[in-house]
């Protein structure tokens, strides 16, 4: 008994110690953004006055309104577009009978390894003869394509495990593929859909290497990227830096909080699967 | 001797016989025609997924192995470079140093945290449902949702001169030690290395943990009714345990390591010096500074073969029997 009880606060230390390491790097964010601005605050000092107008500064100096229209428009292009051509790519490799279904399956998994860095550089010259540098599609297009092995090796293990006398039933009373999809497949996946719509949103939030290669315009970029820009130009402004950098992360800590059950059961199912 | 008789004579009837094979291969052709004509509808829908893939992924991968093989500036004609680009590769310490480095940082991107991560899961999970349990589950994970690049801010300024570490120090009593941390030519890598440490230890807290809830309690009474202290329960049930889990969290660390980008181009764009210059980062300023489009797709190679080679076996590892 004695000693279960020293383990157990010896955890509970430790615990804390650990949780206090992965705060303090926000807590020196958010107290530096509240210094003056121009200021070189020192370290964890509290200010003597609460700048809360920072926030708003590094809003307008950043532009952030533009920025946010730009996030979103990359957003709802690669999303939406992902989680369906996924989906049927899913449905198709997990539930019916696809000729060639294992290489195509090995031909997708293949690419879950990749770094990105090791395709950049013909994706910049294939961007260009496009003629889509600098504008949102150059993020959109390769972002999706990036996105399928992770996206329809999630799919497929999802529709691996639906029942086929679901779809043998269906099929009796007349449906065909696609009504079997929409009909059937689709309302039953609302989970394993969301679950993947969440993943993305983050992913395309903190893309941060297509958006500076492919996008020389801060302001058309994902918001990963245009803090990248921010870094540059207030280097020396650190007050106004972590403002920004605070309104940049802040809405993927929300999404995180809010969606924390999705979000973890999704990266873990998908990492072990992989 | 009897083994051979019989393939041979098996293989020898095959062709003698031409009235059933005939019929054999006509049945076989029409089946394959049915199954492509029933696997149509199948094969257009993993089309789309499969044409942005072929495009902006395979495409581009066969194109950087191409380019390797150039001497081009991006703007005038290639000239072929045969294996050039790849010996310049392994002789040049300017271009190998990049690797080195983050052969280094797997150290900090994957082992620490792997550590931390393990021991963390093994706390929270003796803590149950407790609260503490589940706000720490929670807090471990949040550096992993924010984009690296916020991490990267972040630890620039906890690291500086004038930083939150360095604040610390001197509270402690180890103001000969301070320094501008990612500066220096000594810490500047390690220094690197803690922040991709603080960005990975919770998704290994949250892969064990997973691991371990998996594990039948009645196996932990037995190992205690046994006499086993908490290490030695630890390495007997736990560790055994959580072996898949184990190889995906070294997996994606390592692989993190290797392609480490978004930390290093915010926080030392690779120096002082070439001190925390990594393959990803030399990549980028190789091709669209210095214009050596050739150079930069042949460590753009090299970066995705290694990642191939240190991934391929792990990859055996974690494979487990009730795989599909």
């Amino acid at each position: 008994m004695n000693t279960t009880a020293r383990e157990l606060w010896t955890g509970r230390i430790l615990l804390i110690v650990v949780m206090a390491v992965t705060i303090v790097p926000f807590v020196s964010l958010f107290i530096t953004a509240l210094h003056p601005p121009g200021t070189y605050p020192p370290g964890l000092a509290l200010p003597e006055e609460f700048h809360w107008n920072n926030f708003l500064l590094a809003f307008d100096a950043a532009n952030m309104g533009a920025l946010l229209q730009s996030s979103f428009i990359i957003e709802l292009g690669v999303v939406p577009i992902a989680i369906l051509i996924a989906t049927l790519a899913g449905f198709a490799l997990g539930h019916l009978n696809v000729p060639f279904k294992r290489t195509l399956f090995i031909i997708f998994v293949l690419g879950l390894t990749l770094p990105f860095e090791g395709i950049i550089v013909p994706l910049y010259y294939q961007m260009r003869d496009y003629g889509l540098l600098n504008t949102q599609l150059a993020i959109i297009l390769p972002l999706i394509g990036l996105f399928m092995p992770f996206a329809v090796m999630w799919m497929r293990a999802h529709f691996v495990n639906m029942p086929q006398e679901l779809s043998e039933a269906a099929r009796m009373d007349g449906a065909s593929t696609w009504q079997l999809f929409w009909r059937v497949h689709v309302p039953l996946s609302r989970p394993a859909i969301a679950s993947l719509a969440i993943l993305l949103f983050l992913w395309t939030w903190n893309q941060f290497l297509l958006a500076i290669v492919l996008v020389d315009d801060p302001e058309k970029r994902t918001m990963a990227g245009a803090l990248g820009a921010f870094q540059g130009q207030w280097g020396t402004d650190i007050p106004l830096l972590c403002a920004g950098s605070l309104l940049i992360l802040t809405p993927t800590l929300i999404v995180f909080l809010v969606f924390q059950r999705q979000f973890v059961a999704a990266l873990l199912q998908g990492a072990v699967k992989g | 001797m009897s083994t051979t008789w019989s393939t041979t004579d098996k293989a020898s009837s095959h062709p003698s016989a031409p009235g059933p094979s005939d019929d054999l291969r006509r049945k076989r052709r029409a089946d394959k025609v049915r199954r492509l004509r029933t696997g149509l509808p199948g094969l257009l829908l993993v089309a789309p997924a499969l044409a942005f893939y072929g495009v902006f992924v395979l495409r581009p991968l066969v194109a950087t192995v191409q380019y390797s093989f150039y001497e081009w500036n991006g703007i005038s004609t290639a000239t072929w470079a045969g294996v050039d680009n790849y010996v310049r590769l392994l002789t040049d310490p300017d271009l190998l140093g990049p690797i080195v480095n983050a052969l280094q940082l797997i150290i900090y991107f994957s082992f620490v945290p792997v550590v931390f991560g393990v021991i963390a899961a093994a706390i929270i999970r003796k803590m149950g449902a407790s609260r503490l349990a589940g706000i720490s589950r929670t807090v471990l994970f949040l550096p992993q949702v924010i984009p690296l690049v916020a991490a990267g801010i972040m630890w620039t300024w906890l690291l500086a001169t004038d930083g939150a570490v360095n604040q610390f120090m001197r509270v402690i009593g180890l103001d000969g030690l301070t320094r501008a941390w990612l500066g220096d030519f000594d810490t500047a890598l390690p220094a690197v290395g803690v922040i991709g440490a603080w960005v990975n230890v919770g998704l290994c807290m949250l892969l064990m943990l997973a691991g371990m809830t998996k594990v039948d309690p009645s196996l932990y009474e037995a190992a205690r009714l046994d006499g086993a202290g908490p290490i030695r329960e630890f390495v007997s049930v736990t560790l055994p345990a959580v072996r898949q889990e184990l190889g995906v969290a070294i997996i994606i660390t390592v692989i993190s390591a290797l392609r480490s980008f978004d930390i290093i181009f915010i926080s030392t764009q690779g120096g002082p010096g070439s001190s925390t210059m990594v393959p990803g980062l030399e990549i980028y300023y190789l091709a669209f500074f210095e214009r050596e489009i050739g150079q930069a797709s042949a460590l753009a190679v090299a970066l995705t073969v290694l990642v191939l080679i240190v991934v391929l076996p792990l990859n055996r590892l974690t494979r487990s029997d009730s795989d599909s």
